[in-house]
């Protein structure tokens, strides 16, 4: 669709070399978005990225719409100076981009003007600087990019002193330093409204699940208000797990980035490597060959099944049931990720994904193994796990009518991946813009329309045999011939341009905005992850619900910290 | 039914209790602590609870795996260690935590640089163990080590030297005999083609 025409004097065509989208003038960007929203069927906001394009003096702000009908991403831009940048926020046409506006404040300082809690996100408040500015350096820094040129350069940001400690920044002290990021936490959460509950006054209570906690997936903290057992508001606080891992991406170099991608979502690896290598290959304009492109799949989607055990596993042992059903299930995944390492070399960091292709071809007896594993076993278990879980009257009664979530909610909530499809929206990435080989192949996206916990547990199921399905075929469809489109090389050339690169992992769509100016580095990596995203809609979920179903919900959701906190 | 689902869930474990015992029966005394109960028990046919028990029993690791790099010699006469690392530098380059760093020799009477390294040193606390280094050497000098329990008492014994670093060939032999022979016969035919061709 032709914004240009729409909007003649505030939208222009983005027309450098390797780019594609719209660029926005920032005051008409609500009105933008609210047309697209209102007119273009482009209601599902999936990506807002922040870029510091030091050189221009300007940032940039990238926002990537879809139909939840499927097709291509409409990318708006919007640039505005580097001193005092501020920008009107599409949180109120969007509630979607609540997190990840709060996300570009606190890594680029980056205002966002009518955003409803304008609060840092990832790093703490008493943090100094915005880490992905591109004039920011930490205090143990070497070099601007890999490879460094000596193990101990002489340079560095000031951070260590002579006596090799790391003092805090100029004009900060930690003496006499108040913190403040509960105080503001909480009289955030505390504005909700006080309803009425009958003739008794009573006080209402904030309770922090977390971080420390059994049952929160990782070191992830929710801040609840409670009123008696129910729950009135609540704010998930994340950034425990953070490493700044966008940054590392800007000082590794194409190929170095691939392991470093192994460990954000550290239990599907081979999913993350996908979606980076596809980005990258989309700006590279390379394809890999026909049997990488099969593996690649075969591969992801075993990653898939991998995941979804250990979710259903965990999801059972929050409501209670300590740990059997979780290993049951666990056990199945250990062959699976027998055959990850045979194959890659390890069970966890796979790093098997290259540049066009793969790291090295499967040979034919570990094929045997995962036909085996497909067609005998793994059908059976997942009968076995369907069999005494889905009819468990307890599972029933903590599940169903819990935690809803309604399918027009998910799209504005810009949830991902099972959440939104156990809404009732059929979205699925291989699908409704399809990679690699999953055109070609017959299977269905699962979906349910409860919105509930209970959907959300019954859909990856669903999706287990989806995936088993997907395989039996690729491994029947699987052909000869190499494995890598080129010689393996460890310097790439990476043509300057954009491009955003998505696959549809277990937990969502997991997308990689990359950009490169031509260098061996990314100028900018951005991860799109789905579980820091899908954390937005869980407030929405958890209104009015008990506080045990609190922890229902957050295992129904599934997040796992090392992508919520990159 | 309401109320059946205790006994379906307690059916479960119990098949679960009990395809565990009788196979333990069916294998006799060499389900545990050897190669080939190990070996069932790592495969789709088994049945029951199939927990490896480490530290007595451990899993045989697939040529694939990979921990902490090793650099590769071949024995000469005399002992003389020929190293087939040129210290050309590209798996200092390509390692993605930069846990690398290497000098190469001089001749000392020229002061002109010999492809050999004179120093070679890897963080192992740094190495992620992605294996990069071994995939882009281009001398099949630097490969990757399969030993897992290398717990230590102090930080500084993890930096591993050149003299901690070098495996002979029959060890690489031995834990990568399928690469092995791939680098063998790719040898060979590259000499093959030079001795034709020159």
């Amino acid at each position: 669709m032709n914004l240009g025409e729409r909007f003649p004097q505030t939208v222009i065509p983005d027309q450098r070399p390797g780019y594609s989208g719209w660029i926005v003038a920032p005051e008409a960007l609500p009105d933008v978005a609210r047309m697209l929203r209102d007119e273009e069927n482009y209601r599902y906001l999936s990506s807002i990225t922040g870029v510091d394009y030091l050189p221009e003096g300007k940032f940039e702000v990238v926002y990537h719409f879809f139909q939840p009908s499927g097709g291509p991403a409409l990318v708006v831009k919007t640039r505005i100076a580097r001193d005092d940048p501020a920008l009107p926020s599409l949180t109120p046409v969007f509630p979607g981009a609540e997190f990840q506006e709060r996300e570009i404040w606190d890594l680029f300082g980056i205002r966002f003007i009518g955003h409803p809690d304008p609060r840092r996100i990832l790093l703490w408040e008493g943090f100094s600087g915005h880490p992905l500015r591109k004039d920011w350096r930490e205090p143990l820094y070497e070099e601007d990019a890999k490879p460094f040129a000596s193990r101990w350069p002489a340079g560095n940001a000031g951070g260590k002193s002579d006596d090799g400690y790391v003092r805090p920044p100029e004009g900060t002290s930690p003496d006499g330093w108040e913190s403040q990021d509960n105080r503001v936490l909480y009289a955030a959460l505390e504005s909700a409204p006080q309803a009425r509950s009958g003739a008794l006054q009573t006080e209402r209570l904030t309770l922090n699940l977390g971080p420390q906690h059994p049952s929160t997936h990782g070191v992830f903290r929710i801040a609840a208000l409670l009123d008696g057992e129910n729950v009135v508001d609540l704010k998930p606080v994340m950034g425990y797990l953070h490493r700044c891992h966008e940054k590392i991406g800007e000082r590794n170099t194409f190929l170095a980035n691939i392991p470093f991608t192994d460990r954000l979502d550290y239990l599907t690896s081979l999913s993350n490597n996908f979606g980076y290598v596809l980005a990258v290959e989309k700006l590279m304009g390379i394809q890999p060959p026909e049997r990488a492109n099969y593996l690649r799949v075969i591969l992801a989607e075993l990653t898939r099944i991998v995941s979804h055990l250990w979710s259903i596993g965990f999801l059972l042992n929050d409501l209670g049931a300590f740990f059997t059903p979780a290993l049951y299930a666990i056990e199945e995944r250990e062959l699976v990720l027998d055959i990850f390492e045979a194959v890659t070399g390890s069970r966890m960091m796979c790093n098997f994904f290259r540049f066009g292709g793969l790291a090295r071809d499967v040979p034919d007896d570990i094929l045997e193994r995962i036909r085996g594993l497909i067609e005998e076993r793994l059908p059976r278990k997942v009968d076995e796990l369907d069999s005494y879980l889905t009819e468990n009257e307890i599972l029933k009664e903590r599940c169903i009518g819990v935690g809803m979530l309604s399918a027009e909610q998910a799209v504005a909530y810009s949830a991902a991946g099972p959440v939104l499809r156990a809404s009732g929206v059929p979205y699925d990435v291989r699908k409704a813009e399809p990679y690699s080989v999953y055109d070609r192949l017959d299977w269905e996206v699962a979906c349910r329309d409860g919105g509930d916990v209970y959907d959300r547990y019954r859909i990856r199921l669903d999706e287990i045999r989806q995936s088993i399905r997907i395989v039996r075929q690729a491994l029947h469809d699987l052909p000869g011939g190499e494995i890598l489109a080129s010689k393996p090389q460890y310097q790439v050339r990476v043509p300057p341009g954009e491009a955003y690169g998505r696959v549809e992992g277990p937990k969502g769509e997991l997308g990689f905005y990359v950009v490169s100016n031509g260098a061996p580095n990314p100028w900018r990596y951005h991860v799109r992850a789905p579980s820091f995203i899908n954390l937005t809609s869980m407030a929405e979920m958890c209104r009015g619900q008990k506080v045990a179903d609190v922890v229902a919900v957050l295992g129904s959701i599934d997040i796992i910290l090392g992508e919520t906190d990159r | 039914m309401f109320g059946f689902g205790i006994f379906n869930g307690l059916g479960l474990t119990l098949k679960h209790l009990s395809e565990s015992y009788w196979d333990d029966l069916r294998w006799w005394g060499r389900r545990y602590f050897h190669p080939e109960g190990i070996g069932h028990r790592s495969s789709k046919d088994t049945r029951g609870i199939f927990t490896i028990q480490y530290p007595e029993e451990k899993l045989p690791m697939p040529e694939a795996f990979r921990v902490i790099p090793f650099l590769v010699y071949a024995e000469g006469e005399e002992g003389v260690r020929k190293l087939r690392c040129t210290a050309c530098g590209i798996c200092a380059k390509v390692c993605p935590p930069q846990c690398i760093w290497i000098t190469r020799s001089a001749d000392p009477s020229t002061g002109k640089p010999i492809p050999a390294p004179s120093e070679f040193f890897i963080d192992t606390d740094l190495c992620m163990n992605c294996g990069l280094c071994a995939e882009y050497c281009p001398f099949d000098a630097i490969k990757m080590d399969r030993e897992y329990e290398l717990a230590s008492r102090t930080r500084v014994g993890n930096i591993y030297n050149l003299e901690k670093l070098l495996r002979p060939e029959a060890y690489h032999a031995a834990i990568h005999p399928l690469a092995f022979e791939r680098e063998r016969s790719a040898r060979a035919a590259k000499n093959a083609r030079r001795t034709d061709g020159g």
